[in-house]
């Protein structure tokens, strides 16, 4: 099945998406939802970068004669990028932890003690 | 001999990464086998940068290769392939430059740690945190691929917001670690995309590749505007600044310098991107506007912010800011007219370029005092201060020193490049130059007042003493870069601020044909 340019339409869907929770919601661990979802927006970019339709896995070792294989340029780039992302998300929601535990709430409005 | 300098942009980056994982390690054996290693570590790091830097300059700041996993570290292209595969380094005067002013931040950074960190707990984490970090930044600036520069770019951001926010017991260090994480990783995935958007056009990830065969069509604009604003986040331009303060504040005071290292590094690669990856393909001259209206916001916000400030080290983060402004005007004045490339572009570049320098030195000043006044009186809150040049005569001399260098007084470094910005930008528009002058003046009233209010008055009862060898060792040195970039600046202009702004200014093609080969 031909799906066309979809997957960059909801690649970009999941962008904006995590852009808007990120800017308009209060609660910290919705703005790390946010975050993550413009990440995984991302990743399904640079995946559906290198697809080629009815492409293999771009394995050469036993690789049937003649076939088209996908670019394996993007998957490395996105395995990297969801490692990256695993660090950030995790350094973001230990931090969300203990603003909790000093502040006892997630909401921004109630944690900003910096200003100005 | 020259085998270490062939070999010094990957040492630059193995060396601090390998130190990174092994200091948790060696901080079992204790805290004098633990600093001397991260001291040694550190020494051998600079060193690394001195050689390349060394090398680089004496040829001019002509560009050269390292190639990773080649079967010569010289080769770019595998025989028969038209198209760079490996990964690749390639260091020219502007990343030599930046090198330099790396490796004199962490290194002064690390040694005021030493003293800093004397008697407080989490001090092993802090150093591998610092070493993660000074990989990081070295691997930004001299890397010759796009992904690696996203992937350093990363490892940079986790690192700053560890070194910000370890502290756990800190309930502001919290706050600062959450917003500035979220906005480094908002800013690495817009890094990311416009990485992914070139590569689907181009099919490459080199820069010298890329910038061969961009075209200059609209999704490469959509790119480059999502780089620039992505390292203008990073990079802490208003207004996407808001992260900067906070970051500066909230980071242990030796740390804050190397986040402004850092910073400087995400505006390098600004650099990279609009002179070498893009060029003349695109207008340059509305994005050299663009730069200047930045600048002149930069400039403006953090100034006028930093005088409501009676936090010592935020109104010094505010500063900081502030002078990120000074070196976007410089460039951004160089951008905007070089399709013409008249002479005074090339004087604007120059001061935007030794700014970076200046600022290194004399924020890193700045901070390691701030460190050594919070030390001594145990607040950072300024109204509860006074009196502290009776006990501290030397920090007093060298605060008022990085303070008139930052403000550009002469005979400090801080006047010395920001007179060159002042003398293009007049020629460019007055405005500008009237904007940049009131702005440092402004700058010169706000640390007079933080002078006044923390080292002047009577003497306050049970204060600690003069800062300990181990701090003031660093900030005498930094202190002797400040007086003597201000006092020979055609000295170190010409040796290595010209050859960083050539390859900037001309050294487009020469990146690429190195690479590519003919070009």
């Amino acid at each position: 099945m031909n799906i066309g340019n979809l997957p960059f339409v909801v690649a970009a869907l999941l962008v904006v998406f995590g852009i808007y929770t990120f800017l308009f919601k209060r609660n910290l661990i919705k703005l790390v939802i946010g975050v993550s979802l413009v990440e995984t927006g991302v990743n399904l970019f640079l995946v559906t970068l290198g697809y080629r339709t009815g492409g293999i896995a771009p394995i050469w070792t036993f690789a049937p004669e003649a076939e088209r294989m996908v670019l394996p340029t993007p998957q490395a780039l996105t395995l990297t990028s969801i490692v990256i992302g695993l660090a950030t998300t995790a350094l973001l929601l230990s931090f969300a932890v203990f603003i909790h535990r000093h502040y006892g709430t997630l909401d921004v409005r109630k944690v900003k003690e910096l200003r100005g | 001999m020259t085998a270490l300098t062939n070999h010094a942009p990957v040492l630059l980056i193995a060396i601090p990464l390998l130190g990174a994982f092994a200091v948790p390690l060696i901080g079992k054996l204790g805290r004098t086998a633990r600093n001397t290693f991260v001291g040694f570590i550190a020494a051998i790091t600079a060193a690394f940068a001195g050689l390349l830097a060394a090398s680089v300059f004496g040829q001019a700041g002509a560009p050269s290769l390292y190639v990773l996993g080649g079967h010569g570290f010289a080769v770019p292209l595998p025989s028969g392939m038209s198209v760079p595969i490996r990964i690749l380094l390639e260091v020219d005067g502007m990343g030599a430059f930046m090198a330099l002013i790396t490796a004199l931040i962490t290194l002064t950074g690390a040694f005021f740690s030493f003293s800093y960190w004397k008697g407080r707990s989490g001090g092993t984490l802090f150093y591998s945190l610092l070493m993660l970090l000074t990989a990081g930044i070295f691997g930004m600036e001299l890397t010759g691929d796009m992904f690696n520069f996203f992937v350093f770019l990363e490892v940079t951001s986790i690192a700053a917001c560890g070194l910000i926010g370890f502290r756990v017991w800190l309930k502001t260090s919290q706050e600062a670690g959450f917003k500035v994480m979220a906005l480094y990783t908002l800013s690495g995935l817009f890094v990311l995309l416009a990485v992914g958007l070139l590569y689907g056009q181009y099919g490459g990830l080199n820069i010298a590749y890329l910038a061969g065969a961009l075209t200059g069509s609209t999704i490469d604009i959509v790119a480059l505007g999502l780089l620039l604003t992505g390292l203008a986040l990073k990079a802490g331009a208003v207004p996407l600044h808001m992260w900067a303060p906070d970051a500066y504040g909230e980071a242990p005071a030796p740390m804050s310098a190397v986040l402004v290292a850092n910073s400087q590094a995400s505006l390098y690669g600004l650099f990279r991107v609009l002179f070498t990856l893009f060029g003349l393909t695109i207008s340059v001259a509305a994005l050299g506007w663009i730069l200047i209206v930045l600048a002149l916001l930069t400039i403006f916000v953090g100034v006028t912010m930093a005088l409501i400030q009676n936090d010592i080290k935020r109104l010094i983060a505010y500063g900081a800011v502030s002078q990120i402004g000074y070196m976007l005007l410089g460039v951004g004045v160089g951008l905007a007219v070089s399709v013409a490339k008249p002479d005074y572009g090339f004087v604007a570049m120059q001061g935007g370029i030794f700014h970076m320098l200046n600022d290194a030195a004399c924020i890193g000043l700045l901070f390691f005092a701030s460190g050594a006044i919070v030390r001594a009186t145990g607040t950072r809150d300024l109204n509860r201060m006074g009196g502290l040049a009776h006990s501290m005569k030397w920090t007093s001399v060298l605060f008022l020193v990085g303070a008139f260098a930052l403000a550009g007084v002469p005979p400090f470094n801080g006047f010395a490049s920001k007179f060159l910005i002042y003398e293009a930008s007049f020629k460019l528009s007055p405005f500008l130059a009237v904007i940049a002058i009131l702005s440092s003046i402004l700058l010169l009233a706000v640390f007079v007042k933080v002078f006044q209010a923390a080292f002047l008055g009577a003497r306050q009862e049970g204060l600690g003493g003069e800062a300990p060898m181990g701090m003031m060792v660093p900030m005498v040195a930094l202190a002797l870069v400040v007086v003597a970039f201000g006092l020979f600046p055609g000295f170190f202009v010409d040796r290595i601020v010209t050859p960083a702004v050539n390859a900037l200014w001309y050294g487009r093609e020469a990146y690429i044909g190195l690479v590519l080969g003919g070009g």
